[in-house]
């Protein structure tokens, strides 16, 4: 009586198994969430993104900076006319001179890529792969014949000028990020906000 | 004794499966020294595991005292930097192995039908291998393991639009930080193990089906004799275990011998860097991944281009899992190929020693072009096998096996 019953209406039986692993399979997909949202950031890795303040007092001219935002080094690099003049008449030899792309604020995008020309901010990681390029600011004939100082990726040899625009041929995609920063005085800089909130 | 067999046998089939695996399991009988690998990755697979377990007693997961436990195992646990050692030396030697056990994949041409899936499986530990590789590279934490791990995931951000969230996710963290660690070290210790210890099961579960290739590439389950044994075919046990354990007792003494006097091997086993803690401001001078990884890491630096790289990378490693597709010749070992199979399989290998030299050395003009030569040779193989095999001009092969004594 019983294989009867299974037999009466075998449609309804197969739509009602089908319906049932549909149903299983939105079940599991839904129960990975949780699981897989563990792998995210927390809250409290979000929270540390606070901005930094650099007493630029102690950076003489020419000198380099390397100070952490973010867990990510940031470099503050006090040019001396000499580099300013170079960044202003070499630019055959870079991808992206006039620093089109979206990789730093709108007060920064200018041919020295900074709000003050003397006072350069970038943030130190190779938009490569993540690593953190060396600053080279010298002619060095190891880098080529047109090296005229900047950054050298030591991880995949990208080049970039000492506005960190990127060489033409590298495998650095695109220009080194400029993090938003103002000045709060003179001689008081403040990374990770466009301005006093 | 023999009561106790029958009564377990009464309920697990124990003696059955021993007939079926061990004793009454036919194998060639002309497996030469290539035959090695397969077993010798078996056993090392299983040091890896109990290395491991004694090293997880002593090593904390956390960015604060990673770097310092692993000290604390070199220096202050008992025979710690035995353990350690071996651990270490073991993963450089698996790759040594699997590389040379896949090689003669190529040369006999294991993978050919029916071997399709044994392959598969086969290609699956491989890369589950690299991606264990990888992962227990960070737990040191030491300045290569950090920049090693910062370069391979922002591999992952070079995915368009899901890219930069997906590496995201998988550091857990906008660089890589103590949550990255942490989840390296439950993925390395037991998320990977577990599956390659399933991916491992089922790639000796389909030897056991189809069974072994051997240097001429003969079946030998097509001559049988009258009771169904494969007339070129003996019992694996004993034959196979005696010469395994010679093999092994081999490898033991090459192995040890690392692990006693060259556990670093120049800086090949054990990077100088990595001697210094992790520091996510500054990356070393020269980065270069463990030597296992660099033929892969030259591809990916021989193409100008950061998703183009990503993806000669990916493809290098995916086109290996095609092989019995695109090799379309029907007889198997390369003592009855072409000379066309010969030469394409010499340059291949050459190209793959050339590009793994080439990813240790920092990148130079005249490298990056020997780089690009390289990597166009490792793909031509593929390319030109698929051409050629079709219609192969192969030497008569023989019914039976071949023995030299």
């Amino acid at each position: 009586m019983d294989e009867n019953k299974g037999n009466k209406s075998p449609n309804r039986r197969k739509f009602l198994t089908n319906l049932t692993k549909v149903m299983g399979g939105v079940g599991a997909v839904f129960a990975a969430i949780p699981f897989l949202s563990t792998m995210s950031p927390s809250e409290k890795t979000k929270m540390a993104g606070a901005p930094v303040e650099i007493d630029l007092t102690g950076i003489k001219p020419g000198a380099f900076k390397i100070i952490e935002w973010r867990g990510k080094p940031v470099w503050v690099v006090h040019r001396t006319p000499e580099m300013l003049a170079k960044i202003e008449n070499q630019v055959d030899y870079l991808a992206d001179s006039e620093s089109t792309g979206e990789h730093q604020p709108q007060y920064a995008q200018n041919k020295f890529r900074s709000i003050k020309p003397e006072y350069l901010v970038l943030l130190g990681v190779c938009t490569h792969l993540g690593c953190s390029p060396l600053y080279k600011p010298g002619e060095n004939k190891d880098l080529g014949l047109e090296w005229k100082g900047g950054f050298f990726c030591p991880c995949h040899g990208s080049k970039f000028d000492l506005s960190g625009r990127v060489h033409k041929g590298m495998p650095a995609p695109y220009n080194l990020e400029v993090p938003p920063y103002y000045f709060a005085s003179e001689t008081k800089l403040i990374v990770g906000e466009d301005s006093a909130s | 004794m023999s009561r106790l067999i029958a009564w377990i046998d009464e309920r697990l089939p124990l003696t059955k499966f021993v007939k079926n695996h061990l004793s009454e399991y036919y194998a060639p009988k002309n497996f030469n020294f290539f035959y090695f690998f397969g077993s010798l990755a078996l056993f090392v697979f299983i040091l890896q595991i109990i290395t491991g377990i004694f090293l997880t007693i002593n090593y904390k997961p956390d960015a604060a005292s990673a770097f310092a436990s692993v000290e604390y195992i070199m220096r202050d646990v008992e025979w710690g930097w035995l353990i350690r050692y071996m651990h270490s030396t073991g993963a450089s030697f698996f790759f040594i192995v699997i590389y040379l056990h896949m090689l003669r994949a190529l040369m006999y041409g294991s993978y050919k039908k029916p071997r399709e899936l044994l392959w598969l499986f086969g290609m699956f530990i491989f890369v589950l291998l690299m991606a264990e590789a990888f992962m227990g590279y960070l737990l040191p934490w030491g300045q290569m393991s950090y920049w090693g791990a910062q370069v391979i995931i922002s591999l992952f951000g070079a995915i368009p639009f899901i890219g930069e969230s997906l590496a995201l996710w998988i550091r857990g963290d906008y660089v890589i930080s103590d949550a990255t660690l942490n989840r390296f070290f439950a993925f390395h210790v037991i998320a990977l193990p577990l599956l390659l210890f399933a991916v491992i099961y089922l790639h000796i579960a389909a030897l056991h089906t189809v069974g072994s290739n051997n240097p001429d590439g003969i079946e030998i389950k097509e001559n049988k004799n009258n009771n169904g044994v494969p007339l070129d075919g003996i019992p694996f046990h004993p034959y196979y275990t005696v010469k395994d354990i010679f093999g092994l007792a081999v490898f033991l003494t090459i192995f040890m011998f690392v692990v006693f006097f060259l556990p670093e091997f120049g800086g090949f086993f054990l990077e100088k860097d990595n001697f210094v803690p992790a520091d996510p401001l500054k990356t070393p001078e020269h980065i270069v991944p463990v030597w296992y990884f660099t033929p892969f890491y030259a591809i990916l630096r021989a193409i100008p281009d950061k998703l183009g790289g990503v993806i000669a990378m990916g493809l290098a490693i995916f086109v290996l899992f095609l092989m019995p597709w695109l090799d379309r010749c029907k007889v198997k070992s390369i003592r009855y190929r072409s000379t066309t199979y010969k030469v394409l399989l010499v340059s291949f290998v050459v190209s793959f020693i050339g590009l793994g030299y080439i990813g240790m050395k920092a990148a130079t003009p005249t490298l990056t072009l020997l780089g690009r030569l390289f990597t166009l040779v490792y793909f031509a193989f593929f390319v030109l096998l698929y051409i050629t095999s079709k219609n192969e001009k192969t030497k008569p092969v023989p019914d039976r096996v071949t023995m030299h004594d």
